[in-house]
């Protein structure tokens, strides 16, 4: 039961700045092991409904129901921020990167073990006197990091200093980064963005290595079309905090609502303009 | 009952001297996001120059009073204003772009530059004035107490009231006030659409400045004596008036000032003189804990 | 408060040299700037007459002579340096700066050493012996500050208060208690880091020039509260005749059990300042040590990575919060093991030794000794402190100076003396990092 049920259930999400609504009443399941895209024009609430999912605000009203396959539940509006990521398992990437960009691309990629690392060191003690626990659970973290390096092809520039890396390697540590939390859930914030055709195709093949090979499920917020439509197993569509469409790639291709969001049509005319398209 | 309402005029006085500086702190804060650390010293030298400048006027004979504090108005904010926008210009302009330590650093080595530059040229013990405003009205009588309103605390705020609905007036209604008002809300975008960023940054310094130098006189005025430690203390009192009405709100500001003024007061009447000071301090502990804010800031979200 | 970087200035800076005329002007201009600012504060001067009531004189010969210097200097730089900012950087030429970074390899072994040889070169120089411990003491304070501001990146303007605990526990628990500096050295440690966490707990979650000013006000109440409590801590007068420091037990007196006796040595008074000598120079090793070890250890990376990006670290699992009361903690534990050695140094304190003076001292010492670098917060301290002692008849001028060092500093040199970082972690060949990519943090 606990296998299939969906990781994520956004339940009546609202999201409220005083007087502006950012996110109206979104419902929305992202089920496990599959990609989700969150799509939209700009300003459609999609950032604020993750800052919502990974602790930064804290919503106006709904429910976040996390499920861990080994039965695991968190209500992650209750959450507050670091939680979500260390308890729940919920990690992120951010639309501007944000590296620790005068640390090594090692580093960066240790400090995310830190968790694990406090409990290894006995909260610094056994660090402190260097002893062989500690060590060892040390050069553990440095292994995964060289592997998720190598995944991400950053491995030659391990010891170079994350703010050096250009635009397409950032991101690309970013997701590195998150990856060596052990997710259950990772969250995308426009990964795509700047990346070059190449990239892009690069960027889903890592995207699909990760939900194929680590059976994590991937929240993703995207307008690159071409990572959005290849490899989305669900996309919602988002329009001013309002949920407009949600299904297949397919679905959502041909959806006039959609496509009259992105052009900007009223909604009463969003018929006419189909039937003028040629939908 | 009497004591209440003395205590009263005495806070509202003070709060309105605080706010006068706060003013200053507020406007520097919301524009360019940093604690102008030297603003309390501008303030000491505001009231040093007044000072001077009355011996001065004296000297040569002016000495109708209402005369003689004019002119010490305009010298004294003409002058002090000019130390606002040389700090700016010298030791803030050029770390705008730095690391966010540097302007604080900058700002600490200006106070500790104002208050030794004043020690050293006008010596390091303290200034008595003789009173040049006298006279005082009863208010309220009892048995016990009468309750004065001396003519220097109805100078004071109304000289305050009257300062505080002129610079109302500029930074609603002028182009000066409209260019503050948008490099508040986005610096980047303000200079875009071709805002002169530095030299409305410059002017929010002299404005200040100006102020804060209107406060010293008063103060120099209200308590008689002047030395170059003023500016530290008045400095943190005005800056936590500043963040209890609320960062980057003019009136905020004043009621922040007013605020901290009768709480001085009262705290000093009814509890204990020496730990006043404490009292004040503590306020900005918890006013930035419970209520950062403030009373009439602008909640402000962070931007992830 | 968070606010966007403020654009890039948009008209080129002129760094090209000003023809006479415009010097002439600029200079001018400076020259009238410097009248208004110091006509009515140097050219009168408002002094207590015989009467009591303020007379006023005149200066205006020193008036005409600073302002003539305002325009000698405007004149100066703007002949050479145009309207553009004086970089230092090309002031000075790349062959210096080359040797001074070769030669900066061997600074921290080379002063290592110096410092231990110290009292043998001093023997017989108590002046240059209490010099050494002073510059020590403010070295220790610099290495504690700098695991708050320098590691973690959080704005610490109160750090004299947790000096202050130190101090005071030391001095309270000696002279009550009676029990010996050993004991009582961490016992004020544990209490100042306890004073540590009861601040941070509530104002580590404020930003930037916030948590600044919360810790100043705080250094100040402490202050306040150790001068007006006369029932506990002596007020204005302080604690007296705290116990001195003792040779393990032997005390440093001329008697039968005495240092000098059991030793054969010849009874000096100087046996005991060559043991404060050692022992703060032993404290300060140990912060030094610490902090070495705590940056390669996760507590350490996490604090360097708040520095960098408070946001991120949340979004990594990690609990700011405990990590910034942790750093604070630790720093303030190191500032009360450095008052308690104060104080048995002294043998005796006053809250005038604890005001916000030493706090923006210290922070200027870890600022401009370069973030996070321990070498760098020594030699910072041994050239702040050694000028302070150099100008020590000029007791209200040096005080000046050292503001217009502050300003000057962060001007040319904002990152400090060591601007690079070395990484604590390395897959392959080492490579330090210049200071131009490390953030500051945001407090």
């Amino acid at each position: 039961m606990s296998d299939d049920a969906p990781i994520l259930i956004v339940d009546h999400l609202s999201m409220r700045f005083g007087g502006l609504v950012a996110v109206d009443d979104l419902s929305f399941t992202a089920e496990r092991g599959h990609i989700t895209a969150l799509i939209g024009p700009n300003g459609a609430g999609k950032t604020t409904v993750f800052n919502c999912i990974t602790g930064f605000y804290k919503p106006t009203s709904g429910l976040l129901r996390l499920a861990h396959p080994d039965g695991g539940v968190f209500y992650l509006e209750r959450l507050l921020n670091f939680r979500v990521a260390k308890l729940a398992r919920v990690a992120r990437t951010f639309q501007n990167i944000r590296l620790f960009s005068g640390m090594t691309v090692l580093e960066n990629l240790v400090v995310a073990q830190h968790n694990t690392l406090m409990r290894a060191s006995k909260f610094t003690f056994a660090g402190l006197f260097g002893l062989k626990s500690y060590r060892d659970a040390e050069r553990t973290a440095i292994d995964k990091a060289r592997y998720w390096l190598d995944r991400t092809a950053l491995l030659g520039r391990a010891d170079d200093l994350a703010g050096s890396l250009a635009y397409g390697e950032q991101r690309r540590l970013e997701i590195a980064r998150a990856m060596c939390t052990d997710p259950v859930l990772l969250c995308l914030d426009e990964p795509a963005a700047g990346l070059n055709a190449r990239e892009s195709a690069e960027l889903n093949e890592l995207l699909t290595f990760i939900r194929n090979e680590h059976k994590i499920s991937i929240l993703l917020i995207e307008h690159d079309m071409s990572v959005v439509m290849q490899i989305s197993d669900r996309i919602v569509v988002l329009d001013y905090g309002v949920k407009i469409a949600d299904g297949t790639p397919e679905q959502v291709r041909n959806d006039p609502k959609v496509i009259a969001a992105y052009l900007g049509v009223e909604d009463e005319e969003v018929e006419k303009v189909g039937a003028e398209v040629g939908l | 009952m009497e004591y209440f309402v003395q205590q009263l005029i005495i806070g509202v006085t003070l709060g309105s001297i605080y706010g006068l500086i706060a003013i200053g702190y507020t406007m520097v804060y919301g524009i360019i996001g940093m604690i102008n650390f030297a603003h309390g010293d501008v303030f000491m030298v505001g009231g040093f120059i007044a000072l001077t400048a009355f011996l001065a006027l004296i000297a040569i004979g002016v000495t109708a009073v209402p005369l003689a504090l004019f002119l010490v108005l305009l010298i004294a904010m003409a002058l002090t204003a000019l130390y606002g926008w040389t700090v700016e210009r010298f030791a803030y302009r050029p770390l705008r772009h730095s690391f966010r330590l540097a302007p604080l650093i900058s700002a600490i080595g200006m106070s500790i530059i104002l208050q030794n530059f004043v020690q050293i040229v006008q010596g390091a013990r303290v200034k008595p004035l003789p009173p040049l405003v006298t006279g005082s009205h009863t208010v309220m009588t009892s048995e016990a107490f009468n309750v004065e309103l001396s003519n220097i605390q109805i100078i004071v705020v109304l000289i305050t009231f009257v300062v505080m609905a002129g610079f109302s007036w500029l930074v609603a209604r002028t182009r000066l006030g409209r260019d503050m008002r948008a490099c508040e809300q986005d610096l980047k975008m303000a200079s875009l659409l071709g805002v002169n960023v530095d030299r409305t940054i410059s002017l929010t310094f002299v404005i200040g400045a100006a102020l804060a130098s209107v406060a010293g006189i008063m103060y120099l005025l209200y308590y008689g004596v002047i030395d170059f430690y003023i500016g530290f203390v008045a400095g943190v009192k005005a800056f936590t008036a500043a963040v209890l009405g609320g960062i980057g709100s003019l009136p905020g500001a004043m009621l922040g000032g007013l605020l901290i003024g009768l709480i001085e007061t009262f705290w000093s009447a009814y509890f204990s003189i020496e730990y006043k000071d404490v009292a004040a301090f503590s306020i900005l502990i918890v006013a930035l804990i419970f209520l950062p804010t403030g009373i009439l800031g602008r909640p402000e979200v962070e931007k992830v | 408060m968070r606010r966007d970087p403020t654009p890039v200035p948009n008209k080129a800076s002129h760094t090209a040299s000003l023809s006479l005329a415009d010097a002439l002007k600029d200079a001018v201009l400076a020259a009238l700037v410097a009248i208004g600012l110091f006509f009515f504060l140097i050219g009168l001067r408002s002094e207590q007459g015989p009467t009591g009531a303020l007379e006023i004189t005149t200066r205006l010969p020193t008036l005409a002579m600073v302002v003539g210097a305002v325009f000698a200097g405007a004149l100066v730089r703007a002949l050479i340096f145009g309207r553009g900012p004086i970089g230092l950087g090309r002031a000075i030429p790349p062959t210096v700066t080359h040797t001074l970074e070769v030669a900066g390899r061997f600074a921290a072994p080379a002063l290592l050493i110096f410092a231990l040889l110290v009292p043998v070169l001093f023997y017989h120089d108590r002046y240059f012996l209490d010099l050494g411990i002073m510059v020590l003491t403010y070295v220790m304070l610099g290495w504690g500050l700098n695991i708050v501001v320098g590691l973690a990146g959080l704005l610490d303007l109160g750090y004299v208060a947790f000096y202050a605990v130190g101090a005071y526990s030391y001095a309270l628990l000696a002279t009550h208690f009676e029990l010996s500096f050993w004991i009582c050295l961490p016992l004020a440690g544990i209490l100042a880091a306890f004073w540590g966490v009861l601040l941070g707990f509530p104002v580590l979650r404020l930003r930037g020039d916030y948590l600044a000013i919360v810790t100043l006000a705080f250094g100040e109440i402490i202050r306040l509260v150790l001068l007006n409590w006369q029932h506990v801590t002596g007020g204005p007068n302080g604690i007296a005749s705290i116990p001195r420091p003792s040779f393990f037990g032997l005390p440093f007196s001329n008697e039968e059990g005495g240092f000098a006796h059991t030793f054969g040595l010849e009874f000096s008074s100087t046996h005991r300042i060559v043991f404060l000598f050692y022992l703060i120079l032993a404290l300060a090793l140990i912060t030094n040590w610490v902090t070495i070890r705590l940056r390669r250890l996760p507590i350490g990376r996490a604090w360097e990575a708040m520095r960098e990006d408070e946001i991120a670290c949340r979004s990594l699992g990690i609990n700011t919060t405990t990590t910034k009361l942790t750093a604070f903690a630790i720093g303030a534990m190191f500032g009360g093991f450095a008052g308690s050695f104060f104080a048995t140094r002294q043998g005796f304190i006053s809250p005038e030794s604890f005001t916000f003076g030493e706090s923006a001292l210290v922070l200027a010492i870890v600022v401009l000794g370069g973030m996070g670098s321990q070498i760098g917060v020594a030699v910072a301290a041994l050239v702040m402190l050694g000028g302070f002692e150099l100008f020590r008849e000029f007791q209200s001028y040096r005080m000046l100076i050292f503001g217009f060092a502050m300003v000057l500093i962060m001007i040319w040199r904002p990152r400090g003396l060591v601007a690079t970082r070395e990484p604590s972690l390395h897959l392959g060949d080492t490579k330090t990092i210049s200071a131009t990519m490390v953030k500051q943090g945001q407090g």
